[in-house]
C-alpha cells in the first residue's frame, strides 16, 4: 500500500517542479492575449461611482490627475489613466497633470499627449503638465495654499501664470476633483492630507492588490469611487464606451485565476491524500 | 553628551510637532511644511550618499573579483549611461523628459520593460506560493482558502456566468469581513505606532541611536 | 493728401479697436436682466494661522439673463481703490483670499462678468484675517492624544516603580534567536531587509529597531550579516545601528561597514537586487520587515526557494496575507511596533505596550456601545429621528472632526 500508484502519483504532485507551474502559467496569459479577444464587463458599484464623479464635472472644471505609479503597474492603469481622460477630455474638462513618483510621470504624459490628440486639445490650454516635485506630504500641503508656492511653471519650466488652462486655479478650491492612480501608499497621503485637511472631492484608481487598502475610505465615504485592478479598468472602459486594453486583458486574467483556483485544489488534494496515507 | 543632544532634539522636534498640530497661531501653523521641505531638502543630499556608497562597493567588487563582479561593471555603466543621457537631454532639450530626449529612450525601451518583467514575476510566484503554501491545515486555513476562492471567481466573468453568487458573495466578503479584520489591524498598528512614537520622543526607545 | 487719408484711416481704426475692446469689459446698467453676485459675505478663515478670509456670495440670475462667464474679486482697504485679486470659474460661488495683511480691514467686490459685459456686487462686510491660538476642529484629537499618552505614560511609571507585567508570547520574535544561531551553525550569513521606504514611515522606523537586536544576535556569534537599503538615509541609520550593536557587545573590530550598503530607491531594482544576493549569498536567516508593497511576495517565494528560514513582519494589511502564506513567522501589525520592548524585556518598554492596550480596550467598547446604541436608535425609529440616533450620530460627527 505503501508505494501505491496514487500515493505515488500525489507525492510527485506535491514536489512538482515549480517550473512547470511557471511554464503553465505563461501559456495561459499569453494566449489570450495574443487571441486579442474581449467581451464588456458591467461595472461594478465602486467603478460607477468614479465614473458618476467625472461625470458630475461641467465643461470648464478642473480635473487634477495625479500620477502615483511606475512602469511596474502600467498595465493595470494605464488603460484606467486612458479611459479617465478620454472621459474628462470628452466633456471639455481641464486636466491638470502631476505625480509624485518621478520614474513614473513620464507614462503619464505620455498618457495624456496621446489622449488629448484624440480630442484636439491643446497644451497650456485644455491640459497642463505639472510634472514632479519631491516630498509628497510638503507638495499636498502647499498645494492648499496656492499652487504656484510649489509648481511655479510646468514640467517644461514655463510659469503657471502664462497657461491659459491655469486661469483660476490657485488652490483646491479650485479644482473639483482630484483622480489619483495609485500604486502605493501615496493614496494614503491623498486622503490623510488632501481629504481630511482641505475637503478636496476624490476618487482613485488603484492596482487591484491595493484595492482592499483603499475600500474603507470608500466606505467611510472619504472618496467618491474606485476604480481597482484591470478589471476595474474594463468596467470604466465599458462605462465609456471605449473598449481598449483592460478589456482585452481580462481573459488573460481570467484563465490566470482559474489556473491559481486549479492550483490550490490541486495542491490541497496531494496534501490530503498524502497526510491521509502518510 | 553624545546621547543626550540627539535626544533632546528628538524631543523639542516631537513635542513642537505636536503642538503645531492644535496651534495654528505664529510660530507653529507653518513648522510642519518647514520641516517637510527641510526632510524633502535633506533627502535629496542624502541621495549623493547613497550613490557614493553604490559606487564604492561595486568597485571595491570589481576590484576583489568577488563572485559576480561582472554584474557589478554592468551596474556602474548603467548608472553612467542614465546619467549621461539625462545630461544631453537636459542640455539640448530643457528637459530629460522631453518626449524625444535620449533619456526617454532609455527610459521607454529599457527601465519600463526591465520594471514591467519584475513586477511580472509575481503572477509566477503567486501561482507557486499557490501551489505550496495555500493548504488546508485546519478549520481557519480552509474558512480561508473557502473566501479567498469566492473571492478569485467573484472578480472574473466566468464567475458571473456560472452563478450571481460568487460576485455578491465577493462584494460582501471584501465589504464585510475583509474590512473588519483590516480595520482591527489597522487600529491595534495605529496604536502601536503612537506608542512607539512616544518611545522615541520620551528617549525611552533609543535602539534607533548609535 | 495720401498720408492725411492714412492718418485718418489709423485714428479711424484705433477709435474703433477701443470701443470693441471694451465691449467685453463694459460695466452693465443697474437694472438690466444681467446676472449678479449679491449678499456677498467676508468671513475670517477659522482655525488657520491668519492671513486668509473666505469671501462667497450668491448668484442672482433670471431665464433672460445671460450666463456667466466669471467672477472677478476685487479686495479693497478702508480709503484705497478696489484691486483685482483672483477669478474663478461661473460655477464657483467662493473664494479664498491667501494674501489678507493680518492688520488690515478688508471689503470685497465680486465682479460677474457675462459675454455682454461685468456688473459689479455691493462691496461685502468688513473682514479681518485673523490667527487663532486653537484649532477647534481638532478637539476630539486632542483628548484622544491626552488619553492614549496618558495611559502609556502611566503604565511607564507604573513599570518603573517594579510593578510585574505581563506579555503574550509572540513566536515570531522568539525565533529570532533561533534563526541567528541556525546560521551560525550552517556558516551562512543572516539577511536583513528593512522595507522599501524611508525613515519617516514609522514601519521602517520599528524595523531599524529590532535591527538593533539582531546585530546584537548576530555580533555574538559571529555570523555575517547583511542589510540592503533602498534609502540612503535608512543606510546612515542602520550602519551606525549595527556598528553600536557589535560595540555594545565588544566586538567593534568585528564590524564591517559595507555589511550595510545602498542599492536603488527604485522598488523593483531593490527587489531584483536582493533576490540577487538571496540566490548568490544564500543567507540561512531571513528577516522581511518594515514597508513592504507588491515586492513582499517575490522576497518571500526567493527566500523559501534558498531554503532560508524566513521572519516577516509589517502594517501593511495588503501584504500580510502574502507573508502569512510563504513565510515561517510573520509578524502582524502591532506586533513589530512591540518587538524592541519585547526582545529588550525592558520594564518601562513593556508599561508602554500595556498602556497602548488599555486604549485598544477603551476603543472596542466605544464601537460596540455606539454600534448596541446606534442599532437601538434604529429599531426605534428607522428613520433616524430617535433621540437615541441623533445623538449617535453627533458623536459620530464629532469623532470624525466633521
Amino acid at each position: 500500500m505503501e508505494n501505491s500508484p496514487r500515493k505515488g502519483f500525489w507525492e510527485a504532485m506535491n514536489s512538482l517542479d515549480r517550473r512547470i507551474i511557471f511554464l503553465i502559467l505563461l501559456v495561459c496569459v499569453a494566449v489570450p492575449l495574443l487571441l486579442n479577444v474581449g467581451a464588456p464587463i458591467p461595472p461594478t458599484p465602486p467603478v460607477q461611482l468614479a465614473y458618476d464623479a467625472v461625470e458630475s464635472l461641467e465643461a470648464g472644471d478642473v480635473m487634477m490627475v495625479s500620477i502615483d505609479f511606475d512602469a511596474t503597474s502600467a498595465p493595470e492603469l494605464m488603460p484606467m489613466l486612458h479611459s479617465a481622460l478620454r472621459h474628462a477630455f470628452s466633456k471639455d474638462v481641464r486636466v491638470v497633470m502631476l505625480g509624485h513618483i518621478a520614474i513614473g510621470l513620464p507614462l503619464g504624459h505620455m498618457a495624456l499627449e496621446e489622449i488629448a490628440a484624440e480630442y484636439d486639445k491643446e497644451y497650456g490650454v485644455d491640459y497642463v503638465d505639472l510634472g514632479y516635485r519631491p516630498g509628497y506630504i510638503a507638495v499636498m500641503i502647499a498645494m492648499g495654499r496656492d499652487i504656484s508656492d510649489i509648481f511655479a511653471s510646468d514640467y517644461q519650466g514655463t510659469p503657471l501664470a502664462e497657461l491659459p488652462v491655469m486661469t483660476g486655479v490657485r488652490s483646491y478650491n479650485d479644482i473639483e476633483l482630484l483622480f489619483g492612480f495609485e500604486h502605493g501608499a501615496v493614496i494614503d497621503y491623498w486622503v490623510r492630507y488632501t481629504q481630511a485637511r482641505f475637503g478636496q472631492r476624490m476618487t482613485f484608481g488603484t492596482t487591484a492588490v491595493m484595492a482592499p487598502d483603499a475600500y474603507p475610505y470608500l466606505q467611510a465615504g472619504q472618496i467618491e469611487g474606485l476604480v481597482g485592478g484591470l478589471k476595474g479598468a474594463a468596467e470604466y472602459e465599458n462605462l465609456i464606451g471605449h473598449l481598449g486594453l483592460g478589456t482585452r486583458g481580462m481573459p488573460a486574467q481570467q484563465w490566470a485565476h482559474l489556473l491559481v483556483i486549479g492550483f490550490i485544489v490541486l495542491g490541497n488534494l496531494g496534501y490530503f491524500f498524502t497526510r491521509r496515507k502518510g | 553628551m553624545k546621547r543626550s543632544v540627539p535626544l533632546i532634539i528628538t524631543f523639542l522636534t516631537g513635542f513642537f510637532l505636536v503642538v503645531a498640530f492644535f496651534v495654528p497661531h505664529e510660530p507653529f501653523g507653518e513648522l510642519e511644511q518647514r520641516l517637510l521641505v527641510w526632510f524633502a531638502i535633506v533627502s535629496g543630499f542624502t541621495m549623493l550618499l547613497g550613490i557614493d556608497n553604490l559606487i564604492r562597493s561595486h568597485a571595491r567588487r570589481i576590484a576583489r573579483t568577488n563572485t559576480g563582479w561582472g554584474h557589478s561593471i554592468v551596474l556602474l555603466m548603467g548608472l553612467v549611461v542614465t546619467v549621461v543621457v539625462g545630461v544631453i537631454g537636459f542640455s539640448r532639450l530643457g528637459s530629460p523628459f522631453h518626449i524625444h530626449s535620449p533619456f526617454m529612450f532609455v527610459y521607454t525601451h529599457v527601465i519600463v520593460p526591465l520594471q514591467g518583467t519584475m513586477f511580472a514575476l509575481l503572477a509566477f510566484f503567486i501561482a507557486s506560493a499557490s501551489y505550496r503554501a495555500f493548504r488546508a491545515r485546519n478549520t481557519v486555513a480552509t474558512l480561508l482558502l473557502i473566501s479567498a476562492l469566492i473571492v478569485m471567481l467573484g472578480r472574473i466573468p466566468i464567475g458571473a456566468a456560472i452563478s450571481d453568487f460568487f460576485p455578491a458573495a465577493q462584494e460582501w466578503i471584501m465589504d464585510v469581513p475583509q474590512l473588519a479584520a483590516k480595520r482591527g489591524i489597522q487600529i491595534g498598528a495605529a496604536l502601536g505606532a503612537v506608542s512607539m512614537s512616544l518611545r522615541i520622543i520620551l528617549g525611552i526607545e533609543r535602539s534607533y541611536l548609535s | 493728401m495720401g498720408h492725411r487719408r492714412l492718418v485718418a484711416t489709423l485714428v479711424f481704426l484705433g477709435v474703433l479697436a477701443l470701443v470693441g475692446g471694451s465691449v467685453a469689459a463694459r460695466p452693465l446698467e443697474e437694472g438690466t436682466s444681467a446676472p449678479c453676485a449679491c449678499s456677498v459675505s467676508a468671513n475670517d478663515v477659522p482655525d488657520d494661522g491668519g492671513g486668509a478670509i473666505s469671501v462667497s456670495w450668491d448668484l442672482a440670475t433670471t431665464d433672460a439673463s445671460p450666463s456667466v462667464t466669471r467672477f472677478e474679486i476685487l479686495r479693497y482697504a478702508t480709503g484705497e481703490e478696489p484691486v483685482s485679486i483672483g477669478e474663478v470659474l461661473s460655477t464657483n460661488t467662493d473664494f479664498q483670499d491667501v494674501n489678507a495683511d493680518g492688520g488690515t480691514i478688508y471689503q470685497y467686490i465680486v465682479r460677474t462678468h457675462t459675454r455682454d459685459g461685468f456688473i459689479d456686487s455691493v462691496p461685502s462686510d468688513a473682514a479681518l484675517a485673523t490667527a487663532q491660538w486653537f484649532a477647534h476642529g481638532r478637539a476630539p484629537s486632542l483628548i484622544a492624544l491626552i488619553l492614549v499618552c496618558g495611559s502609556i505614560i502611566f503604565f511607564i511609571i507604573r513599570a518603573k516603580g517594579g510593578a510585574e507585567l505581563f506579555i503574550r508570547k509572540i513566536p515570531g520574535l522568539d525565533a529570532v534567536d533561533d534563526a541567528v544561531g541556525r546560521a551560525t551553525e550552517m556558516g551562512r550569513p543572516v539577511l536583513y531587509v528593512p522595507g522599501i521606504e524611508t525613515v519617516s514611515e514609522v514601519g521602517t522606523l520599528a524595523a531599524l529597531t529590532i535591527l538593533g537586536h539582531v546585530a546584537k544576535k548576530v555580533a555574538q556569534h559571529g555570523t555575517p550579516l547583511l542589510v540592503p537599503t533602498a534609502d540612503p538615509i535608512v543606510m546612515t541609520t542602520a550602519q551606525e545601528i549595527v556598528k553600536q550593536a557589535y560595540a555594545e557587545v565588544g566586538q567593534s573590530d568585528r564590524f564591517d561597514p559595507s555589511s550595510v550598503f545602498y542599492l536603488t530607491y527604485d522598488q523593483f531594482g531593490y527587489t531584483a537586487g536582493v533576490d540577487g544576493i538571496m540566490v548568490r549569498e544564500r543567507p540561512e536567516a531571513v528577516f522581511l520587515l518594515g514597508y513592504f508593497a507588491a515586492e513582499s511576495l517575490i522576497l518571500a517565494e526567493t527566500a523559501h526557494e534558498i531554503g532560508a528560514i524566513q521572519i516577516s513582519g509589517t502594517k501593511e494589511t495588503s501584504q500580510l496575507p502574502f507573508f502569512v502564506a510563504a513565510c515561517d513567522y510573520t509578524l502582524i501589525g502591532e506586533e513589530i511596533f512591540a518587538a524592541s520592548s519585547y526582545l529588550s524585556h525592558e520594564p518601562i518598554m513593556l508599561g508602554s505596550l500595556k498602556g497602548q492596550d488599555l486604549i485598544k480596550i477603551g476603543i472596542v467598547y466605544l464601537i460596540v456601545t455606539l454600534v448596541i446604541a446606534g442599532s437601538i436608535g434604529y429599531a426605534i425609529s428607522p428613520d433616524g429621528t430617535s433621540t437615541l440616533s441623533r445623538a449617535v450620530e453627533a458623536a459620530a460627527l464629532w469623532l470624525t472632526g466633521s
